[in-house]
């Protein structure tokens, strides 16, 4: 037995099973990840979003996002309360950290359903070409032409409020693109020999488009998703902003600073604590999208 | 085994129409090693496309496997004739090991027994175990290209068609494959038809050899012939001397 | 043949990378005189590099040094940017592979070509007309004027191949490099192109460095052959002579090739052996 550290076993280039290549892969790619600073500083927010979901009980030290003191609303940062109260005196560190929840199911809730809706668009419309191809583009265009808040509103107002309708018109908007991105992807390599040696096997076009074109794919369509969800954040805000999407008494960034701004001026931690969160989550997304896309980029890997 | 009779391969785009082949007729028997020879834009990997069902054609008779074929080709169909593409950087799928692209055959056609073939054939290609789980990026272009020999092989089809299958290779590359492609036709059985633009490689593995020139069929000779030039188109005595290599002003 | 043109003693070239060194070219050295030398090898064996090296065209991070490397006696290996503008073109030469690569899409082929002979030879706009279509002609292009204002695209792969040697030719340069100018053409037209530098480095009295992977035309068409392998030079010697090669990767070569005129029932592969990288 070769005493092989764990690190050389997964960048072998020789790899001796079906398992070691796969996770050699995906290791690969990790390292690549966190070599790159902007990948890294967003992998490092993206990370911390998630913990602060997942651990948000502890995190807001026993505050609870939802206990009302009218005596004490609107008070100042202090020991007590690290950022202050609202215009109903709940914790608004508390509610921060759990509205991370909210923007969190949101976003993974968009992205869930979005990805695969754009993938099976593009890849048949580029795979297939003619009028289908035609008619797909035609329909993807029709939803790219709205300004996405302005269409996210009317369905959302159509709908009703609440996360889930709110997750529902978010992602009528936001699937187009992508369509876009696979149908280009597919178009660069339907011609290609290897492709072709796939048909002149008896591949079935489902068994191209989903083994052969989907996994090619993939690194554009994860790069685009990482740079949206910022927009796509600040859809969901901007929906709670104006009362659509969560309802009271959730905790959501967009709610708290629409709930904010009466008092701005004097008050200002009720708006702007959660204005920095959507802010730095944002900004945290955007860096781990631009870092990916270097990541991913055939050609920067010299 | 093959028959191709009054082909013709012509490809539109708007109003303009190129004809890739014209009117090209020639039989390949059971067992035998047929070769297409000319220069660019001669048609003759549009010819071995056509044959493969890959490219739009029309003829008066293509019969593949003694069977006539048909423009939609079933998935039996296409178990009995593969292919080996020109470039080995291209005809493997990038994300996929060695192992996912010699299964994949087996799987479509619900062919039991994968792993032993998967291992058989890798052998039969003078590939090693150990490259059974690498990446396309891991290998190199003669490798690839043993790959893409064992992927076309590995169904066992009675036909293989082979599109300048070293013309991307080194020498020393391109000669080991020559040598693997003239013992898997003895040892699978198989009838042949490889396209090259070059006539040495063509004349070392084929018997009777098409010569071909824009798109239409010059004439088809013997290996021997060719060696000997006895040839009876000017174009393929161009291309004799041609391929000897420069003679010098005064030599 | 007098002094040689070119000298080149211990070049070596190396590229630093993230996994250690590679070392392209490794001790080679060579002469050239006003005679034809063939560099033969096959991908990674060095020869395109050697060819850039002598143009000050290798890479970063490529490093190149030798011993010696000097061209008409200039010191090759002093050079600013400067120095290699002032050469590349005028005294020295590099025909490429592909012309759909090597002329800029864009402008057309009298553009092209007036351009380096207005910038070398510092003549008149109406005197660099004159000379290209004069050139045209020398490469054997049936109709100079109508080609004159042709773009790239327009033109066939010998056409380009020769209008890419009447570009590197029309400042006179005393050595040319050519790195498989042939490769990418038909079998056909490769004897065309072949006769037509075949003409102008004769009529010229030029140095011709001819760079390939097909043993059959370097062989036919050089004076004397240099074989690498893995960066270095293992064989050198007169293209006649090739058949008797001392060399093991040499003799190895020559039985791969596969011949009209020798058929063999299996061609004799290479089995690679440690000892010729040392």
């Amino acid at each position: 037995m070769t005493t092989e550290t764990l690190g050389q076993w997964l960048m072998s280039e020789a790899p001796l099973s079906r398992r070691q290549a796969i996770l050699g892969n995906v290791y690969r790619s990790l390292r690549a990840i966190v070599r790159n600073p902007t990948a890294l500083a967003g992998l490092v927010i993206v990370a911390l979003l998630i913990l602060m979901a997942i651990f948000a009980p502890w995190l807001s030290l026993g505050q609870s996002p939802l206990d009302q003191d009218l005596a004490g609303r609107l008070a100042a940062p202090s020991a007590q309360h690290w950022f202050g109260t609202d215009e109903l005196g709940r914790d608004i560190m508390a509610r921060t950290i759990f509205g991370a929840r909210v923007t969190l199911t949101i976003v993974l809730l968009v992205a869930v359903v979005v990805v695969p809706i754009g993938l099976a668009v593009g890849t048949v419309a580029g795979y297939t070409g003619g009028w289908l191809d035609a008619a797909l583009m035609r329909i993807t265009d029709v939803f790219l032409a709205f300004p996405r808040l302005v269409l996210a509103l009317a369905f959302a107002a159509a709908l009703g409020p609440g996360i889930n309708n709110a997750v529902i018109a978010i992602s009528l908007t936001a699937w187009p693109p992508y369509a876009r991105i696979a149908r280009s992807e597919t178009l660069a390599i339907a011609r290609s020999d290897f492709i072709q040696a796939a048909v002149l096997q008896g591949a079935s076009t489902w068994r191209i488009l989903f083994r052969h074109i989907v996994p090619l794919c993939l690194s554009s369509v994860i790069v685009r998703l990482t740079l949206d969800m910022a927009g796509i954040i600040l859809t969901a805000a901007g929906l709670g902003f104006l009362g659509l999407g969560a309802q009271p008494p959730t905790a959501e960034w967009g709610a708290m600073v629409s709930s904010g701004r009466d008092v701005i001026l004097d008050q200002w931690w009720v708006a702007t604590i959660p204005g920095v969160a959507i802010f730095v989550v944002s900004l945290g997304f955007n860096l781990l999208g631009d870092g990916l896309r270097d990541v991913f980029d055939p050609k920067s890997n010299a | 085994m093959i028959a191709v009779d009054h082909l013709n391969v012509t490809f539109r785009s708007g109003d303009r129409e190129v004809r890739a082949v014209q009117d090209v007729s020639f039989e390949v028997a059971a067992g035998e090693s047929f070769g297409i020879v000319g220069e660019s834009g001669s048609g003759k990997s549009t010819v071995l496309r056509a044959i493969a069902g890959l490219v739009p054609s029309t003829a008066a008779r293509l019969e593949v496997n003694g069977r006539p074929a048909s423009a939609r080709r079933t998935r039996e169909d296409r178990r009995m004739l593969q292919f080996v593409f020109q470039d080995p950087y291209a005809s493997l799928h990038p994300r996929q090991t060695v192992d996912d692209i010699l299964r994949e055959p087996l799987a479509i056609h619900r062919i039991p027994g994968i792993d032993g073939k998967v291992v058989k054939a890798i052998a039969d290609v003078g590939l090693l175990p150990a490259h059974r789980f690498r990446y396309p990026h891991q290998l190199s272009g003669g490798q690839r290209q043993r790959v893409a020999i064992a992927r076309a092989l590995i169904l066992s089809p009675p036909i293989l068609l082979l599109d300048e299958p070293t013309s991307a290779l080194d020498v020393s590359v391109q000669a080991e494959i020559l040598n693997l492609i003239g013992k898997l036709r003895q040892g699978y059985s198989l009838t042949s038809i490889l396209v090259s633009h070059d006539l040495a490689v063509v004349a070392h593995l084929c018997s009777r050899i098409a010569i071909m020139q824009f798109g239409r069929l010059v004439e088809v000779i013997t290996a021997e012939d060719l060696r000997t030039g006895q040839v009876t188109a000017d174009y393929t005595r161009e291309l004799i001397a041609a391929s000897r290599g420069f003679t010098r002003a005064g030599a | 043949m007098s002094e040689p043109l070119l000298i080149v003693e211990d070049l070596n070239v190396t590229f630093p990378g993230r996994s250690g060194v590679t070392r392209a070219v490794r001790n080679a050295s060579f002469t050239l005189g006003r005679e034809r030398l063939g560099i033969v090898g096959e991908s990674g064996s060095g020869k395109s590099t050697t060819g850039r090296a002598l143009l000050g065209l290798v890479p970063p991070p490529g490093i190149v040094t030798a011993r010696t490397m000097t061209y008409e006696g200039k010191n090759l290996l002093t050079n600013t940017e400067r120095d290699w503008q002032a050469l590349r073109g005028r005294r020295l030469s590099m025909v490429m592979q592909d012309p759909k690569f090597s002329l800029n899409p864009v402008r057309t082929v009298g553009q092209q070509i007036g351009e380096t002979a207005r910038l070398h030879l510092r003549t008149s706009r109406a005197d660099a007309r004159k000379r290209t279509l004069a050139m045209l002609e020398a490469v054997q292009i049936r109709d100079p004027e109508l080609v004159f204002g042709l773009y790239p695209h327009q033109l066939s792969g010998g056409m380009g191949q020769r209008v890419m040697i009447a570009m590197m030719l029309i400042a006179e340069p005393d050595l040319l490099i050519a790195d498989e100018p042939t490769s990418a053409l038909d079998v056909t037209v490769q004897n065309e192109v072949l006769r037509i530098l075949d003409d102008l480095v004769r009529e010229r009295g030029m140095g011709l460095i001819f760079i390939s992977h097909n043993l059959t035309v370097v062989s036919s068409f050089c004076d004397r052959v240099l074989i690498m392998y893995g960066g270095r030079i293992v064989e050198e010697c007169a293209a006649r002579d090739l058949h008797n090669a001392r060399h093991p990767y040499t003799r190895a070569l020559v039985a791969a090739t596969p011949s009209l005129d020798v058929p063999r029932a299996e061609l004799a592969t290479v089995t690679r052996d440690p000892a010729w990288l040392q």
